[in-house]
Order: C-alpha cells, then structure tokens, then sequence
C-alpha cells in the first residue's frame, strides 16, 4: 500500500473537470486508489464518488493505492493536483 | 473513523439535527460535558432522599412529579436536598412541560455548574424524542461503493467492481419505474442495532454517472416519483463478471448472508455476461425476497414436495 498526502490548491475545487482528470488517471492503473477526506474515502475511479467528497481549496487530500503500479498511479494523482490540473498532454475531445 | 461526541452545548447551538426546544435557565458553565449515553433518568427517588443506584452521569428529566414534590417541600428541606442531590456528578437537568424550577435549585445549579434547561414537551414526548436523537446520532456510518435500488419495495444494494454495470443495471431499474436512492456511494447508517439504511451524499443526490452519457439528473428526466432519499437495505446483489470456473447457486435453498456492520443481510451473487438481463433477474430477486418475507420460500417447497414423491418408493 501506497499513501501521500496532498493539498488542493486551485481556487475553484475539485468541481466536474478537475475530478473527471483525477478518475481518468486513476483508472489507467490496475490498483485500487482511494481518496480520503475528513475520515471519508472514496473510490478514486468513479467520478460521483469523487464529486460527492466536495473538495475545496485547501482541503488536505490522503491519496492511497494498493495493488498494481500502485507508486506510479499515486505519484502522478500527486502531481496533477501540485500541478492545479494543469495537464501537459491534453486529451482532445 | 472515531466515535462521534456529542457536548451539551450541541443540544441548543444548533450545530446537530437535535431540536428538543431546550431553554437554559442556568449552568452555562458546564456546558462542555459529553454526553455518553442515550439513558435518561427520573429523580424523583433520589430527590426524596434515596441515592442507591442514581445513576447521575444521565441527563436528569424533572416532570410533573418532581417539581410538584420540589413545590411541597419547605426551602430548608429544598436546600438539603438539592445540596446532596448536586453532590453528584450530575450530567445536566431538563425540566418538561415548561416548568420552570424555583430560584433555590437555578442558584445552586449555577453554582455547581449543572446545565439546566427548560422544554416545552411533555416528559414522555421528551423521552421518545432524545432517545431518538441520541440513537440516531451516534448511529454508526460507513460509506460504501454500490448502488441503492428502492425495487418493489426492497431496498436492493447492488455491489461489484467498478465496471460491471451497476449504474447501467440501476439506470435500467429506474427505466421500469423503480427508485434510485444512490448511486456509486452509498452511505450506510446503522439504526437500532437492527436495519441498515442507506441514503447519498447530499451533494451528488439523484444524480448518477453513466459511461459515455456522462452526469445525468434522475430526478429531472424520469421524475419525482424515480427516485427516494432514503431506504432500509433489504439484500445485496454482488455483480461480478462470469466465470467459467466458478459455481454459482443453482437451487437457492441456502440462503448466503452479507455482513455490513455487524448486521446481517441476503445476499445473492449475479453473474454478468453479454445477453442476460440483470434487471429482470434483480426484479425477481427482490420479489423472491419479499415472498420469502411473507413466508414462502419457493426452493424448499419444491424440494419437499419432491422429497415427498421419491421417498414413496
């Protein structure tokens, strides 16, 4: 098991799109990832689960994985979020 | 997750869901206490002079009784009791019918720092009423990846990777005209050491994830009557994809139990696999539940009325 915490800093919160960047990374990873906030967890690869933590700026974020690349997957949730989600590959829609 | 507590103070600042129509007449500085138990206890013992088995650490509830015997004593009698009676570690008093107490006990309340508060209910409203909100304040939660479907009545947990088509298997129940109450977290609440209820988060309520449609609004497409707040879980369905080199229950005459906090529900595994109907399977499936509920269980009729005939030979 891998955990890190990490703080929100992009003054609009993790609204639809930010959580949306956080699913889709999560699920390129096997493992199981969670995001616990104020002693709630949600599964990190469903978007209402992430929604319904309403994180907003400052909120502090444990990030935790088990299972397979479980470093990887926490380490890149970790920098999108340092990163205000700011994506350098941009998925076209 | 740590236990909830629950101060005094909580009772009146309006930071919980408890209203008990509380007025504090006097103690305001020991409104810091934690209330531990959901007890309550009359003192009428107690205020006649008998101290075995007082228990004082719960909330003390002085109704019609004990202040008409308050009101018959004289003030030294008053006094040498009250003064016994605070020697305790006495967690608060609550006056019902909004009776107010005499400026004899509000003087040595504030003085021993025991919160007092008047309410305008009657004493056994006001038991039923802080038994409920104690109970269902300390209730212990837990969150759970699934999704609740309110399906003829039975409130049905569907559980299983993410993936496998909860949402979509859901999305297809409400289509036939059941409820959703919450999709992908569910957060459980455990009442009266009993039934489990479970209800979604506030800020995501009715609204579900669908791969591929994106957040879509139940409530605004298919309408008021398609979803529900809250609903008692009745069974869990696990979906998991089919395997080949798995068994799966081929009678039903033995009934698998899930366990969620300590409570005990029917639990049926489905197996997914391109073709099947999963939403008519789980619309029998909680049929099946509520005629066993009713007291028939189809599996063991048969297989007694089978066991009838071949043991004729």
């Amino acid at each position: 098991m891998v955990e890190d915490i990490v703080y929100i800093n992009s003054d609009a919160g993790v609204h639809a799109r930010p959580a949306m960047m956080l699913v889709r990374t999560a699920m390129k990873y096997p493992c199981e990832v969670f995001f616990i906030k104020d002693d709630v967890e949600a599964n990190a690869k469903s978007i209402m689960g992430v929604l319904a933590l309403a994180i907003t700026k400052g909120s502090k974020l444990i990030i935790r994985a088990h299972g397979g690349n479980e470093e990887e997957a926490v380490h890149e949730l970790v920098s999108l979020i340092q990163n205000d989600f700011k994506e350098e590959d941009k998925i076209k829609v | 997750m740590d236990k909830k507590k629950l101060y005094i103070r909580n009772l009146t600042d309006g930071t919980t869901d408890i209203n008990l129509q509380l007025e504090l007449l006097a103690g305001e500085k020991g409104l810091d206490k934690e209330i531990c138990v959901g007890d309550v206890n009359r003192p009428g013992l107690s205020l006649a002079g008998f101290f075995d088995f007082f228990a004082f650490s719960r909330i003390q509830l002085f109704g019609l009784g004990e202040t008409a015997y308050m009101r018959n004593i004289s003030d030294k009698q008053m006094k040498e009791m009250l003064e016994t009676f605070f020697s305790y570690d006495i967690l608060c008093c609550v006056f019902t019918h909004d009776v107010k107490p005499n400026q004899i006990f509000i003087e040595l309340a504030n003085a021993k720092n025991i919160p007092t508060f008047v309410s305008r209910y009657s004493t056994t409203r006001f038991i039923s009423l802080w038994t409920h909100a104690v109970e269902q304040y300390f209730a212990q939660e837990m969150t759970i990846h699934g999704s609740l479907v309110d399906v003829f009545g039975v409130g049905v947990l569907l559980l299983g990777k993410s993936g496998v088509g909860k949402s979509e298997c859901a999305l297809e129940l409400i289509e036939k005209g059941h409820r959703l109450v919450a999709d992908d977290v569910v957060e459980i609440q455990k009442i009266d050491e009993l039934f489990l209820f479970g209800t979604a988060a506030e800020i995501i309520r009715h609204h579900m994830e669908i791969r591929g449609l994106g957040i879509i609004n139940v409530r605004e497409i298919y309408g008021i009557g398609s979803v529900r707040n809250r609903k008692r879980i009745d069974i869990i369905v696990m979906l998991e994809e089919w395997d080949e080199t798995k068994e799966y229950d081929r009678l039903g005459l033995d009934e698998l139990k899930y366990t969620i906090l300590d409570i005990d529900l029917s639990y049926i595994t489905v197996p997914v696999r391109p073709g099947r109907n999963i939403p008519i399977l789980i619309e029998t499936a909680a049929l099946n539940h509520r005629l066993k509920k009713m007291g028939t269980n189809s599996a063991r009729e048969l297989d007694l009325k089978i066991k009838d005939i071949v043991s004729k030979e």
